[in-house]
C-alpha cells in the first residue's frame, strides 16, 4: 500500500513535471523557433558568403588577367615606338644632314654669295665711275664750248703786233690761255655770230654724249673745227630766202650756176673772145697772179669753193 | 558821242580789269604779301572775275586764286566757302585747256591742305571733272589733273578710293607711256599716292598693268622720275606678299641694285625703300634679293649716305637677317655688321639708333657664329652703353637691352664677354655669367684664362641673393675650379690669412 500511496505521490509529481516542463516548453516554444530559424539563416549565409567568395575570385582572376595583358601590351608599344623613335632619329639626322643643313652646300652658298657679293660691288663702282666720267665729260664740253663763245665774242681783245690785248700782259712771263684761244678763233661780226654760236652750244653736247673722249684736247679741237669748216661750206648768200626744203641749199645754188655750163652746145661763153682779150691784156699789164680776179667765168666757179675764205692770194691782192 | 569813243570805254574797261587780275596774280606769288591780299578782300573780288566774258582774264583769275590758295590754308578755306569750287568744277568740262589747266591748279591748292578741304573738292564733284581733263589731248591739262588727284588721294583711304573709283587710274596708266617727262613724273607719283594706302587699292592700280610700264622707266635717265617710279614700287609692295612677287617678276632687280650707285640720293632712297619693302614679306623673296647682290649694294650705300637716308637700308638689314640664320649670315659675309657699326657711331638720333639696335639683335640673335660676329665688331659694349645712357629715349632702350638680351644668351666667346663683367646691372650680368657657367665646364683653356684675366676674382665679388639664378650660375662657375682657388680669390681673403697668422703659435 505503502508502495502504491508512493507510486500515487509519484505519479502526482510526475504530473506536474510533466505540466511544468510542458508549461515551460510552451513558454520556451517562441525563442526555439527564432533560434532555429537563426541556426537556419546563418547556415544559408555561409553558403552565400562561399559562392560570393568563389564568384569574386573568379571575376577577379579575369580582371587581372586582362589587367596583365594590357600591361604587356602598353610595355610592348612602347618598346615598339621607343625602337621606332630610333630609327626615325637616324633617319632624320641622316636626312637633314644630307639634304637640308648640308654643311658642304651651306659652305660652297656662302662663298658663291660672297663671290656674288663682290662683283656686285665691282660692278656697282665701274658703273659709277662711268656715270661719273661721262657726267665730267659733258661738264668739260659744256664749259668748252662756253669758253669758245667767249673767245668768239672777246675776239676784239685779241693783241696785235704793235699793243698786246688785256690777255697778254708784257708783265706775265706766257700769255693768258684766253689769248692762246683767241688768236686760234676767227673773227666774225657778232650779229650774225651770236645765233651760230648759240646753236653750236645746243648741237654739240648731242653727239658729243655718245662717245665722250676721255682727253681734255680733244672736244676743244674738234668744236673749233667744226666752226671753221661750217662756215666756208655756206653759200653767201643766207639773207635770201632758201630754196626748198627737199634738197641741200649748197646743191640747189651749184645747180643755179652750173646752168649755163652743162648745155653740151654752148661749149664756150658767149664773150669768150672778148674775155681772152681782156685776159691777155691783164698779163700784158700787171704780171700778178691776181689778175685772176677780173675774169668773169672764173668768179663762178670760185664762189662756191671751199677755198673761198681762206686763200691767202685773196687776202694778198687787196694790199 | 561817236562808235569809236562808246567802244573804247569798254576796251578801257577790259583792260583795267585784265591788269587787275594780272597784278594780283603776280603779287601771290610771293607768300609774303598773302597777308595783305587777304586783308584787302582778294577772294570776293576776283570771284566775279572768274566768270569773266574774256577768257584770258577768267584764267588768269583762276591762276590767281590758286595761287593764294597754294600758300595758305586758311585762303584754302575760304575759296572753299565763297562757292568757287562748283563754278570752276562746271568750267572744267566746258573751257578751253589753258582755264582747264588753270581751274585744275585751283582745286590741287585747295586739296592739298587737309582731308577736309579734299574732301569738299570731292563733294562738288571735282573727282569727275579732273578725271575727264586726263583723257584731254593737251600733256599739260593732263600734267594738272594728275597733280590736283594725286594731292586728293594722298590724304586717306576714302579719298583715294573715290579716285580710283572714279576710274582715274586706267588714265594714269596711259599718262605713263606719254612722251612728256613732266606727265610721266605726276602720273607715276599719283599712282604712289593712290597705292599707298590698302591693299586693294595698291591691287586696283596693279590690275591696270601698271607694274610694267613702272619697271621699264626704271632705266630712263630721269632721276625725278626714277625717285617717283621707286616710290610708287615700294607703295605697291608694301602691302601683301602677292603684290611684292609681282613687282619682284616684272624684273625690276638688276636695274634697282644699279639705280644704287645714282647720282641723285632721293632715287638711292627710294630703291632702298623698295628693298626694305619687297625683303621684309618672306624669306624667299629676300633670298631672291640677297642672290642678286642686293645686300652687298644696299651696305655700300650706307656708306654713302647719312642721316634720315640710312634709315631704309638699315631696316632692310634687319628684316634679311630675321628671316633665318643663313641670311643672317649672308648680311654678315656682305660685310653688314662693321657697316650697322659705323652707323651706330655716325648717327645722332635716336630712332635711326635704334632701328641699328634692333637689325644688329636680328642679325646676333641665331646661333653663337652670329653672335661671335656681332661680338667681334665690339658691338656688345656699344649696345650697353646705349642701354645704360640715361639719355638715350625709351624705345632706344628697350630695343638695345633685348638686342643684348638676345645676342648674350648666344654668345660663346669669352674674351668679348668677359667686359661685360665689370659695371654691368644685374639683369644683364645675369646672362653673362649663365654664358660663362654653361662653358666654363668644359673648356679646360678658358678656365685658366678666366682665371689669369682676373674673371673669377671679379665672378667672387659679385653679391647674390642666395637662392637667385645668379647665384645658381655662380655656384655653378665656382664648382669648375679647386677650392683653394675660389677661397683665395674670395673677397676678405688677405684678413682671413692674417688673422691666421696672428693667432699661430709656434711650437
Amino acid at each position: 500500500m505503502a508502495e502504491l500511496i508512493k507510486l500515487l505521490s509519484e505519479v502526482e509529481e510526475f504530473k506536474k513535471e510533466y505540466f511544468y516542463r510542458n508549461s515551460q516548453a510552451e513558454e520556451n516554444r517562441q525563442k526555439d523557433n527564432q533560434a532555429a530559424n537563426r541556426a537556419y539563416l546563418s547556415n544559408l549565409h555561409k553558403k552565400a558568403i562561399i559562392i560570393q567568395k568563389i564568384w569574386r575570385g573568379f571575376t577577379a582572376r579575369a580582371r587581372f588577367r586582362q589587367m596583365v595583358k594590357a600591361a604587356y601590351f602598353i610595355m610592348k608599344m612602347n618598346f615598339y615606338e621607343e625602337m621606332a623613335v630610333r630609327i626615325q632619329r637616324r633617319w632624320r639626322g641622316f636626312f637633314v644632314r644630307k639634304n637640308i643643313h648640308n654643311f658642304y652646300a651651306r659652305k660652297s652658298y656662302l662663298e658663291g654669295l660672297s663671290r656674288k657679293n663682290k662683283l656686285v660691288r665691282r660692278e656697282l663702282d665701274e658703273l659709277e665711275e662711268l656715270q661719273k666720267r661721262e657726267r665730267d665729260c659733258l661738264e668739260m664740253v659744256k664749259k668748252q664750248t662756253a669758253k669758245v663763245y667767249q673767245a668768239h665774242r672777246l675776239h676784239h681783245l685779241i693783241s696785235t703786233k704793235q699793243c698786246p690785248g688785256v690777255f697778254n700782259s708784257p708783265f706775265r712771263p706766257a700769255p693768258h690761255e684766253m689769248e692762246l684761244l683767241l688768236r686760234q678763233v676767227k673773227y666774225h661780226a657778232p650779229t650774225r655770230l651770236a645765233p651760230r654760236g648759240r646753236a653750236c652750244l645746243l648741237s654739240l653736247p648731242g653727239p658729243r654724249a655718245s662717245s665722250f673722249p676721255g682727253t681734255l684736247g680733244s672736244p676743244w679741237v674738234k668744236t673749233t673745227g667744226t666752226a671753221f669748216s661750217s662756215r666756208p661750206t655756206l653759200p653767201p648768200i643766207a639773207s635770201k630766202k632758201q630754196q626748198g626744203l627737199f634738197r641741200e641749199p649748197g646743191e640747189v645754188w651749184e645747180q643755179r650756176v652750173h646752168c649755163p655750163d652743162l648745155t653740151s652746145r654752148l661749149q664756150t661763153s658767149y664773150t669768150h673772145l672778148e674775155e681772152a682779150q681782156n685776159q691777155l691784156r691783164q698779163h700784158m699789164s700787171i704780171r700778178l697772179p691776181a689778175g685772176k680776179l677780173g675774169t668773169g667765168s672764173m668768179l663762178h666757179h670760185l664762189s662756191h669753193s671751199s677755198t673761198y675764205f681762206t686763200q691767202p692770194a685773196f687776202s694778198k691782192s687787196f694790199r | 558821242m561817236s562808235q569809236r569813243q562808246i567802244i573804247q570805254v569798254f576796251e578801257q574797261y577790259q583792260k583795267s580789269r585784265m591788269q587787275f587780275v594780272q597784278t594780283v596774280a603776280d603779287l601771290a606769288v610771293r607768300p609774303q604779301n598773302i597777308e595783305i591780299l587777304q586783308s584787302a578782300g582778294v577772294l570776293s573780288m576776283l570771284r566775279p572775275l572768274m566768270l569773266d566774258v574774256v577768257p584770258s582774264i577768267q584764267q588768269t583769275a583762276a591762276l590767281a586764286v590758286g595761287r593764294l590758295a597754294d600758300h595758305s590754308d586758311d585762303l584754302a578755306e575760304a575759296v572753299v566757302k565763297e562757292d568757287i569750287l562748283p563754278q570752276l568744277v562746271h568750267s572744267l568740262a566746258s573751257q578751253n585747256r589753258f582755264y582747264k589747266k588753270a581751274a585744275a591748279f585751283v582745286l590741287r591748292a585747295v586739296a592739298k591742305h587737309s582731308p577736309e578741304l579734299s574732301q569738299a573738292v570731292v563733294a562738288c564733284g571735282g573727282i569727275d571733272a579732273l578725271v575727264l581733263c586726263l583723257e584731254e589731248f593737251d600733256p599739260g591739262v593732263k600734267e594738272a589733273a594728275a597733280w590736283a588727284l594725286g594731292y586728293i588721294a594722298r590724304h586717306n583711304t576714302l579719298l583715294s578710293q573715290s579716285v580710283v573709283d572714279a576710274g582715274a587710274v586706267p588714265l594714269l596708266v596711259l599718262c605713263l607711256l606719254e612722251p612728256e617727262m613732266a606727265l610721266k613724273r605726276i602720273a607715276a607719283s599719283t599712282l604712289s599716292d593712290i597705292s599707298k594706302h590698302t591693299p586693294e587699292l595698291a591691287q586696283t592700280v596693279v590690275d591696270n598693268g601698271a607694274i610694267a610700264h613702272l619697271a621699264q622707266m626704271i632705266l630712263n635717265p630721269d632721276a625725278k622720275l626714277k625717285r617717283q617710279v621707286f616710290s610708287a614700287l615700294s607703295q605697291i609692295s608694301k602691302h601683301s606678299v602677292s603684290l611684292a612677287e609681282m613687282v619682284i617678276e616684272a624684273e625690276v632687280l638688276p636695274a634697282a641694285v644699279a639705280c644704287l650707285k645714282d647720282p641723285d640720293e632721293y632715287v638711292r632712297k627710294n630703291v632702298t625703300t623698295l628693298m626694305r619693302e619687297l625683303v621684309k614679306h618672306t624669306p624667299e623673296l629676300s633670298q631672291v634679293i640677297v642672290n642678286c647682290g642686293g645686300t652687298a649694294a644696299v651696305i655700300d650705300y650706307l656708306g654713302d649716305c647719312s642721316g634720315n637716308l640710312r634709315l631704309p637700308g638699315i631696316m632692310m638689314l634687319g628684316y634679311v637677317a630675321a628671316h633665318s640664320e643663313s641670311l643672317a649670315m649672308a648680311v654678315i659675309l656682305s660685310k653688314g655688321v662693321p657697316q650697322l657699326a659705323l652707323c651706330l657711331s655716325e648717327e645722332h638720333e635716336h630712332h635711326i639708333k635704334a632701328a641699328t639696335v634692333w637689325s644688329i639683335g636680328q642679325i646676333g640673335h641665331h646661333t653663337p657664329e652670329h653672335a661671335k660676329a656681332v661680338a667681334t665688331s665690339n658691338l656688345l659694349i656699344k649696345l650697353l652703353e646705349l642701354y645704360m645712357d640715361a639719355s638715350s629715349s625709351e624705345d632706344l632702350q628697350a630695343k638695345s637691352k633685348k638686342a643684348l638680351k638676345s645676342i648674350l644668351q648666344k654668345c660663346t666667346y669669352l674674351p668679348h664677354l668677359e667686359p661685360l663683367l665689370y659695371d654691368v646691372p644685374s639683369n644683364i650680368l645675369k646672362h653673362v655669367v649663365c654664358q660663362f657657367s654653361k662653358v666654363l665646364p668644359h673648356d679646360s683653356k678658358a678656365r685658366r684664362l678666366f682665371v689669369t684675366s682676373g674673371g673669377l676674382k671679379k665672378v667672387q665679388e659679385i653679391e647674390a641673393e642666395p637662392g637667385s639664378p645668379l647665384q645658381e650660375h655662380i655656384n655653378a662657375i665656382n664648382s669648375c675650379f679647386p677650392e683653394e682657388i675660389v677661397r683665395y680669390y674670395s673677397p676678405g681673403y688677405s684678413e682671413a690669412l692674417l688673422e691666421r697668422l696672428e693667432n699661430y703659435q709656434p711650437a
